[in-house]
């Protein structure tokens, strides 16, 4: 058993293996960073941190966020990130990880790690640090 | 791990590195009663303490040891140069001992025996006569400060913590200024205020060591490469109380010993070549350290035999890093850092301390990686200084906050040369297509404007932005545009996530004092993306933009008004001026510009003045100007070959292939010909023209004009044209044209042999 945090991204309930979290914030203010890649939204200051906002779904390749909404925010290798996503819901208990049974499909493939079963749904758990990596780590 | 243990590593170590220099001193000096002390009590110590943990090696050792410089203490043995060799190498080996407990690696068993052997054999005879009597050990030191040891990440997080604090702190003051006036929570918040700063201060402090750290490593190094190399070089350091964040100590450890080593083996002569050159025998090497300002300023200098520039300059050159004309121009002080170029060594044969040409550019790298830069100064036959300049700290920058296209963004100030305004009197700036150029005193840089480079747009009109001009660490400088200056702000800098990196234009984020995030430029990264080939020698003698080369000739690519596109040397191009409609008149039977104080003849749009705002190009022979409009610059392009000429002369003389397109180019003696008579308002040389003729008068016609000819069909003249079988009319000058298939007769030129046609105007307009 492990803890998942279930969120909607790009229309889709999604999990991100909630030990990996740090908080989720809502942003206000995001500034640019000219020349980064796409899914790069910006940076965003937290509690006097610099967070580097991702926009979760130009990561995976579904156009882009509308609007800043709800975001996550969780360390990858040092370095402090806010995911932006749909919506957030609550953080549950899921069973194991298990493979993926199918394609995921264009985009999700590549960020997946796998699908848990949550709240009686089965649902993609997400690699946080290939959403933070962007799509053109696979182009490369 | 044992605690205990640990602790004993620790100390051990810490002795080690405070031991080096004590060493070599007590060698040179072995009547220096407080060096052997010292030493004598480091090994008593290591061999005390080891006999706790059962380490039965470094017992051995250090047992052995001490034996030997009690010896010496007494006064029964000299301290000999093998001797010293013997205590070094064990001393060496206690240091392999600890470190490989430390890492758990098992130390191969080597020969312990042969190097306690070495430290009992006794060369000579001791010598009779008593030292004097020993001082109790430790009585020579003063009261030993109190010291604790703290694990590094520990300080780490205590200074990101204080760099957290003093943001919150400007946001609350911020919102201090914004909100109500209480003066008693204003005098409160100055009192935290205070207490940060002042925590702030102690806590940078206990990141700082002193450069001894650093230094401390340098006498040993300096006597074994005198020993290895059969050099006699002396030490000299200055200013081991200069203190530096300990990031920085361990970035500037390997250039320094590099620099050291190379002016042991490469700048310090032999002994006896020094004395033919009227040099003491002893080299002598001095390593200083001072701080100015916010760096620190540390310098290597040797008294030997200074760099051969003539060499450097014949290894670059057959490297193919520098042309023979570049080199031919290099200043003195430019050969020299070529010392830093890869692949250039000039040792005239490898040793095994140094030679094979990985070094130097080494050595730049990765003081420019800290934002650092490393100079030369040669002086032939008299020696060489190395001097580096690093910044205090890692974390903290002086910095100056600009805005572009709406978004502030922060220079580190060290990259900073200087920052004038575009409107300035002294400054010019010339947009050449993509390949912009300012000239700011009389000095070319090659121009970045970051808005362009960023996909922006200006926010500012051109007139009113300033102009940044940046030193990055090893290049050259080049000028970055901005749209204002915003601050001059001290920034805790972090460093940015891999994805902003990316883009190659940042070199980390932090916070403004307005608490949103900032990125912080890398002018390195900025002149690679922009294109911007930073020459390496001084860009004051930068005569052109850097991207000219030397067979080819810059062009300027542009889309005209009927949409052809067309280019035209760039060094015609004076500059590029925004043109309303209202500015461009028909008046004395031709279109004419209005730009600023001056009135230009206007081609490049046909008969009838253009509706819209277009560009004008002003067109200069260096005599005269004419404007001629474009509808876009599309590039600065480097074009070399011949284009296909064009059929009738005109304002375009031929067709180029560029980039697989084809392009007109513009025949600037056609166009600067049908002006310069007007131009100069001088009177010009009649040329006579037979009527009638469809040839003559089409097609010759305006070559002659565009010769600078005045074209009658009747009356006196300075030039006749006429058919080559026609009867000549009087005039100073004939010019027979031959025409159709017909091989043209004596004196005659091909009708269509423009170069012949050409030259016989040109004779004709002289003699007139």
């Amino acid at each position: 058993m492990s803890l998942v945090l279930v969120l909607t991204l790009a229309g889709q309930r999604v999990a991100l293996l909630a030990e990996e979290m740090e908080a989720v914030v809502e942003i206000e203010a995001i500034a640019p960073v000219p020349g980064a890649a796409r899914h790069v939204a910006g940076l965003a200051a937290l509690r006097s941190r610099v967070l580097t906002v991702i926009d979760g779904r130009a990561s995976i390749g579904l156009g882009a966020a509308e609007k800043p909404r709800d975001a996550v925010v969780a360390v990858v290798e040092g370095h402090p990130y806010a995911l932006l996503v749909d919506a957030v819901e609550d953080v549950v208990e899921a069973a194991d990880i298990r493979p993926l049974a199918a394609a995921a499909g264009p985009g999700w493939s590549r960020v997946a790690r796998g699908a848990v079963e949550a709240e009686g749904d089965l649902m993609l758990l997400l690699d946080l640090a290939a959403l933070v990596a962007g799509p053109q780590a696979e182009a490369a | 791990m044992d605690e205990l243990l640990t602790e004993f590593i620790a100390e051990t170590r810490d002795m080690l590195g405070a031991l080096g220099g004590a060493i070599v001193a007590w060698e040179g000096a072995p009547d220096d009663r407080a060096r052997l002390d010292e030493i004598f009590r480091f090994v008593h110590t290591v061999k005390g303490n080891s006999g706790f943990f059962d380490l039965p090696r470094i017992t051995a050792l250090s047992h052995a040891a001490e034996d030997a410089l009690a010896a010496v203490r007494s006064g029964k043995r000299q301290a000999d140069h093998a001797l010293v060799s013997a205590v070094l190498a064990a001393i060496d080996r206690l240091g392999e001992l600890v470190q490989a407990i430390e890492t758990g690696d098992a130390l191969a068993s080597a020969d312990d025996e042969a190097l306690i052997e070495a430290l009992a054999r006794v060369e000579a005879a001791p010598q009779p006569e008593a030292q004097a009597v020993a001082s109790a050990p430790g009585a020579a030191r003063g009261p030993a400060v109190r010291t604790i040891r703290l694990p590094i990440d520990l300080l780490d997080r205590m200074m990101s913590g204080v760099s957290d604090l003093v943001l919150a702190r400007n946001a609350l003051a911020r919102r201090l200024r914004d909100g109500d006036h209480d003066a008693e929570v204003a005098a409160c918040f100055e009192r935290v205020s205070g207490s940060i700063a002042d925590l702030r201060d102690a806590i940078t402090r206990t990141r700082m060591q002193r450069i001894e750290n650093l230094f401390a490593a340098l006498p040993r190094m300096v006597r074994d490469l005198g020993t290895e190399t059969g050099k006699k070089v002396t030490l000299d350091i200055d200013g081991g109380d200069v203190e530096l964040d300990r990031e920085m100590i361990e970035m500037i450890r390997d250039p320094l010993t590099h620099i050291v080593r190379n002016a042991i083996d490469h700048g310090i002569e032999t002994a006896e070549e020094r004395a033919r050159s009227g040099k003491p025998a002893l080299g002598c090497l001095h390593v200083s350290a001072r701080q100015t300002g916010n760096q620190i300023l540390i310098e290597i200098a040797d008294d030997g035999r200074g760099i051969d520039g003539d060499r450097l300059v014949e290894k670059a050159l057959a490297a193919g890093l520098v042309d023979e004309a570049r080199a031919a121009k290099l200043t003195p002080a430019q050969r020299h850092a070529l010392i830093f170029e890869p692949g250039l060594s000039t040792a005239r044969e490898v040793t095994n301390l140094s030679g094979r040409g990985v070094g130097m550019d080494v050595v730049r790298a990765n003081v420019e990686r800290i934002g650092g830069v490393v100079e030369v100064d040669s002086r032939k036959g008299e020696g060489v200084t190395f001097t580096l300049r690093v910044p205090l700290t890692l974390t903290i920058i002086p910095a100056l906050t600009v805005r572009v296209a709406g978004h502030a963004f922060a220079i580190p100030r060290s990259a900073i040369e200087e920052i004038v305004r575009v409107k300035a009197d002294t400054v010019r700036v010339e947009a050449l297509g993509h390949a912009a150029v300012a000239t700011i005193r009389e000095r070319r840089l090659p121009l970045v404007d970051f808005a362009t480079l960023i996909g922006a747009a200006p926010a500012t009109d051109a007139e009113s932005r300033m102009l940044v001009v940046l030193k990055p660490a090893g290049g050259g400088l080049y000028a970055l545009a901005v749209d204002a200056v915003q601050d001059h702000e001290e920034l805790v800098v972090k460093p940015a996530a891999p994805a902003v990196m990316a883009a190659g234009l940042y070199a980390g984020t932090t916070l403004a004092d307005d608490g949103r995030p900032v990125l912080l430029l890398d002018p390195p990264g900025i002149a690679a993306r922009a294109g911007v080939s930073l020459a390496k020698e001084n860009p004051a003698e930068l005569e052109k933009p850097a991207r000219s080369e030397r067979a080819a000739v810059p062009y300027l690519l542009f889309r005209a008004l009927d949409g052809a596109r067309r280019m035209v040397e760039a060094s015609a191009a004076q500059r590029i001026e925004e043109v309303r409609p209202d500015a461009i008149a028909a008046t004395a039977g031709r279109l004419r510009v209005a730009i600023g104080e001056t009135i230009l003849p206007l081609e490049g749009c046909g008969e009838t003045a253009p509706e819209a705002r277009i560009r004008a190009l002003r067109l200069t022979d260096g005599a005269n100007e004419i404007a001629y409009g474009v509808a876009e610059v599309l590039d600065m392009i480097q074009w070399s070959g011949s284009p296909i000429p064009a059929p009738t002369p005109g304002e375009v003389r031929g067709v180029a292939l560029v980039n697989g397109e084809q392009v007109e180019l513009l025949d600037l003696h056609w166009l600067f010909g049908r002006h310069a008579g007007v131009i100069e308002g001088a009177t010009r040389p009649v040329c006579l023209l037979p009527a009638g003729d469809a040839f003559m008068e089409t097609i010759l016609r305006p070559l002659v004009e565009a010769a600078g000819y005045e074209v009658r069909h009747e009356g006196e003249a300075d030039l006749a044209i006429v058919a080559d079988d026609a009867e000549p009319p009087p005039a100073t000058r004939v010019l027979r044209i031959a025409g159709g298939a017909a091989p043209a007769g004596e004196g005659a030129v091909h009708r269509y042999d423009r170069a012949g046609l050409l030259a016989a105007l040109a004779a004709g307009r002289a003699r007139g």
